[in-house]
């Protein structure tokens, strides 16, 4: 009923409307004025307006660098963000001189210009010399811009320093974990067909490919049962998607059967330089934490979609790809607790978020950073290690139909959403009786 | 072309006089028209149309990033309860709304909608010529763009909603359901929407080629085409060699969501299960998607600067400054819009050295583009410049491109790309370099050439109030906006109060909202003043702005074949305006050269 009653006064406001420019429009005949016939009073408060807005589109702009300059983001606080932000310094310098000139003369011109009939327009086709000179001066300006920028894009891409230490942020819809290498220092292959509530990040070891094994045997025992079972209540279609899953988990089963011999092959031959020999160890947590003035290299995944990791404060920034890891060199170099000195605000957090449309949720995925000393760092990293995870209480529950599962692994991923002593029996739950 | 062409294409026109007068029926005429002055009045309303269902979604979405988590009235008219309970957008919902706003503005709107209105009007009498090279092709340009524009909008009131992974689409979000609801059937019509606005897109701009080409009248060489000609033929060139690569890129992601193959999917776990596609690239699909989708800026920005250098040098009663600097502009922005469209992709984990090569090119569209505004700028000096409605929107076009293009030289610098990538200030760039400008070139076309489509003319004085609101409103929408993004706000997030770093500049959002809603509703007194003067405006007359081009030759009245008699022959460029030693401060071009006068050229 409102809805009709709007529209019924949306159409008597139009209806008025065009009765009102039937009024203007027969006036406007009546004294023979033509809409292409531009009065001298319409070309001069065109004209004047053209100032006007000139004056105002500065004043704006300044009003917003005054009010709102001190809200941008503070000062870097990596050592590459000082130079992007030197550069973009630089940048605004010769755009803000461009800028000005040319909206002056721009509005100058459209208002001292304006239509008198008594004069006529100045034929001036074209100028060789000044068409060159407004080539070549942006040119020169744009290769200074190019080199300069480029010298600092190809220093922040540059290689890591050997030994740069590794951190992994991993991206799913929608929150982020962080991986750390453990005490070997090296972070450990990952595959996405490993990943599980106890292994959210698919890191492989021998346990966690035995506990997928294990999982997948389990599964697809109990959907044959089912089949077998109650295969002629059920209706064709649900046999159908029954079958199909089946197929699938026994396809998934060879992969992860063949992931197993790889492994083995690798660690076989390459010993420690093996990167499938170094996922035991890995620190898998939902906290974020960097030491200050240490480099350190982002290794960026995703579970799902395209994610991006961003750390304003840090001048940070890479997408996180499906099925590839990208990488971000960088060096913190102002801690959190001095940041909460410099915006003046004791719960300043750094933060990393999603920088990449990636669903419902885009607008919420962050997690805290904490940048603090080595000392600082090294005492929360020795508590991270030691953090008692659940997995080994997981991993051997789904164990009837399967190879046994490890026992005694004392090394896979740690989650710390799974170390909740009240989530990890209730996964567990759920993988003994797999519903879907 | 030869004179000996010429001479066939005459011959053919005065057969074709002979049988003139048939009667059309009404659908001929109206529905399945094939002259090409009905048919860019079809693309123009339709365009109208889709610009509104655009604008109300902008609406929808800006109540929600100013006043975040409020119920309102309005929101809830449109959505109903299932998307805006309460009236408070639900989050999927503003995905999708961002998603076809974007969709449509980009295509439907200055795509379609602008090439498809002026190329159609403008090629044909232009360059002198009784209509397209195929009509019936034409025709289909159009029923295609009408085709992919419903399928558009009933993607709209599908259960999950429409397409909401962003007007690029990037799979995986677009590629699974599971992901998003929007990834479900709303996707798959965008897809098929847009295979089949390509379709139209492409007959239309295989048209337009070959008019120009093949259909210019006697003496009209390609060194006296007005600007608007060039543009529209450098623009149908970009879409002919892009847009089949936009139609592949949707394709291989058709099958990979419906065939399972895995061109952009690789390794992805979701929905508690590992799905099976390995070894594709969601990587591949960015570069196929920019490889159309850096092209489609200029092919949205090209004809509005056309527009614009006609527009201007006619109003300012000047030639246009630097005639063949302005072809030579248009052509290297053509050529380089095909080298450049790795700057979108710096962060994607692609080779930083790449990157480098990208930077270069990008920075270096800088240059032609700032000759643009150089002549434009020196057009106006020492002009007589008559303030219509269309030079009105002529020089907001100059003054949002040299805004929006600075902002440009940051972005393209990948070091800086860094920290702005994704941020409301590549929200305000685009918006302000390719939305605003396009769009004022839209604007200025539609109030210089109306007497042209419609044979009377518009209000000018509503046209003043529609620019000057518009004007100011576009500056207040996207100016705060960079400084939104330099405080490292990231775009497309439903809500920013969760980050308590940018509380400092959340009431720019409110200040933004304002602004939009003002100069969305400055629009219906356009609508207004162009539907009522399209049946009451005042009777136009021949040659309303004193212009040199032959459009302004043909009789009000539309007739089909363009000119009564034979086709005008051309004598002189189409910018002697103000020539020393003319009584009028213009000389059409169809004016034979007098004894000694020389043909001046840029």
């Amino acid at each position: 009923m409102t809805k009709l009653l709007i529209i019924a006064v949306l159409v008597l406001g139009v209806l008025a409307v065009v009765r009102l420019s039937r009024v203007y429009e027969l006036t406007a005949t009546l004294r023979g004025k033509r809409e292409e016939h531009i009065s001298d009073r319409d070309n001069r408060m065109n004209a004047r307006f053209m100032w006007l807005f000139c004056v105002l589109y500065f004043a704006f702009f300044l009003w917003l660098l005054f009010a709102y300059g001190d809200k941008m983001l503070p000062v870097a606080a990596s050592e590459h963000g000082v130079w992007t932000d030197q550069l973009l310094d630089v940048n605004w310098a010769i755009l803000f001189v461009v800028f000005f000139l040319t909206n002056i003369l721009l509005f100058y011109f459209a208002g001292r210009y304006v239509y008198d009939k008594d004069r006529k327009a100045f034929y001036y086709s074209h100028n060789n010399k000044l068409e060159l000179l407004w080539t070549v001066v942006p040119a020169i300006t744009l290769i200074g811009i190019i080199i300069y920028g480029l010298t600092i894009w190809n220093r922040i891409t540059a290689h890591s320093p050997e030994g740069t230490a590794q951190v992994e942020l991993y991206a799913k819809q929608f929150d982020w974990t962080a991986r750390y290498p453990g005490k070997d220092g090296i972070l450990g292959a990952t595959d996405y067909r490993l990943i599980n509530d106890n292994n959210p990040l698919g890191v492989v070891t021998k346990e966690s490919i035995e506990t997928r094994l294990a999982e997948l045997a389990t599964s697809i025992n109990a959907t044959v049962e089912k089949l077998k079972q109650e295969g002629e209540y059920l209706p064709p279609a649900k046999v159908d998607e029954l079958n199909e899953k089946v197929e699938r988990e026994r396809r998934m089963l060879r992969k992860v059967t063949n992931l197993k011999v790889m492994m083995e092959q690798d660690i076989a031959e390459k010993g420690e330089a093996s990167p499938y020999a170094h996922g035991a160890d890995d620190v898998v947590i939902k906290e974020f934490h960097l030491p200050v003035r240490k480099d350190v290299e982002l290794v960026i995944r995703s579970r799902d979609v395209i994610h991006s990791a961003y750390i304003p404060h840090l001048r940070a920034q890479m997408n996180a790809v499906p099925g590839m890891a990208t990488r971000f060199h960088m060096k913190p170099t102002i801690t959190t607790d001095s940041m909460r000195v410099v915006v003046g605000d004791d719960k300043f957090d750094f933060v990393l978020l999603c920088n990449k449309i990636c669903g419902a949720s885009h607008y919420n995925m962050q997690m805290p950073l904490v940048v603090e000393s080595q000392t600082a760092f090294d005492a929360w990293y020795t508590e991270a290690m030691k953090k008692p995870f659940q997995a080994p209480a997981a991993a051997a529950t789904p164990a009837p139909a399967a190879t046994p599962a490890a026992t005694d692994s004392t090394a896979t991923a740690a989650d710390t959403t799974a170390t909740d002593s009240a989530a990890a029996p209730a996964a567990a739950t759920a993988q003994a009786q797999p519903t879907h | 072309m030869g004179a000996h062409a010429h001479d066939t294409h005459a011959a053919h026109h005065d057969a074709h006089a002979a049988h003139h007068h048939h009667q059309e029926s009404w659908v001929s005429k109206y529905i399945f028209s094939q002259d090409h002055k009905m048919i860019s009045k079809q693309f123009l309303v339709t365009a109208i149309i889709m610009a509104w269902v655009a604008v109300i979604m902008s609406i929808l979405f800006r109540l929600q990033l100013a006043w975040p988590g409020e119920g309102f009235a309005f929101t809830n008219f449109f959505l109903g309860d299932k998307w805006a309970p309460g009236g408070v957008l639900n989050s999927n919902m503003y995905l999708a709304l961002v998603t076809i706003h974007g969709t449509i503005m980009v295509f439907f709107v200055l795509t379609g909608g602008l090439s498809g209105t002026f190329s159609n009007l403008l090629i044909p009498l232009q360059v002198g010529a009784r209509d397209m090279a195929s009509g019936f092709l034409n025709m289909l340009s159009y029923w295609f763009f009408f085709l992919s524009s419903i399928l558009m909008l009933a993607s709209l009131f599908v259960e999950g909603g429409p397409a909401s992974s962003g007007w690029t689409v990037y799979p995986p979000l677009s590629a699974l359901p599971e992901a998003i609801p929007g990834s479900g059937t709303g996707m798959t019509l965008w897809l098929l929407s847009m295979a089949i606005f390509i379709a139209s897109a492409l007959l239309g701009g295989l048209n337009y080629v070959v008019t120009i080409l093949n259909l210019r009248t006697k003496g009209m060489k390609m060194t006296r085409m007005p600007l608007t000609i060039w543009a529209f033929f450098i623009t149908a060139v970009l879409g002919i060699l892009s847009f089949p690569v936009l139609l592949s890129c949707a394709l291989l992601l058709l099958l990979d969501r419906s065939l399972g193959t895995s061109f952009y999917l690789s390794d992805i776990h979701i929905g508690g299960e590992a799905l099976e596609q390995t070894g594709g690239s969601p990587i591949l699909f960015q570069h196929l998607f920019w490889f159309l989708g850096h092209p489609e800026v200029y092919i949205v920005l090209l004809p509005a600067l056309g527009i614009t250098s006609e527009v201007i040098a006619t109003n300012a009663r000047k030639p246009i400054f630097g005639y063949r600097a302005m072809i030579g502009s248009i052509l290297a922005i053509g050529f380089l819009s095909f080298i450049v469209w790795g700057h979108h992709m710096y962060l994607t984990g692609m080779n930083p050295f790449l990157g480098s090569v990208f930077v270069f090119t990008t920075l270096l569209i800088a240059i032609p583009s700032a000759v643009k505004v150089f002549n434009y700028l020196t057009t106006l000096w020492r002009g007589n410049i008559v303030m219509t409605p269309a030079m009105l929107f002529s020089i907001g076009l100059v003054a949002t491109f040299i805004a929006g293009g600075l902002t440009g030289i940051i972005l393209a610098d990948s070091a800086l790309d860094i920290n702005v990538h994704d941020t409301y200030f590549v929200v305000a760039h685009f918006h302000i370099v390719m939305g605003m400008s396009a769009i004022f070139g839209m604007f200025a076309g539609i109030y210089h050439w109306f007497p042209k489509m419609y044979g009377r003319m518009m209000n000018t004085k509503l046209g003043y109030a529609h620019f000057w609101i518009t004007f100011v409103c576009a500056f207040g929408v996207f100016f705060p906006m960079h400084f939104v993004g330099l405080a490292g706000a990231p775009r497309r997030y439903y809500d920013y109060s969760e980050f308590p770093f940018l509380n400092g500049v959340t009431d720019l959002n409110v200040l933004i909202t304002v602004f939009a809603i003002i100069g969305g509703a400055a629009q219906m007194i356009f609508t207004y003043n162009f539907f009522y003067s399209i049946y009451r405006g005042q009777k136009a007359v021949q040659n309303p702005w004193r212009s040199n081009t032959l459009e302004w030759t043909t009789p009000v009245e539309h007739i089909h074949g363009n000119w009564p008699g034979p086709i005008p022959t051309v004598h002189r460029w189409p910018y002697d305006y103000s020539k020393p030693g003319k009584a009028e401060d213009f000389v059409p071009q169809t004016v034979p050269l007098e004894h000694g006068e020389d043909e001046e050229h840029g």
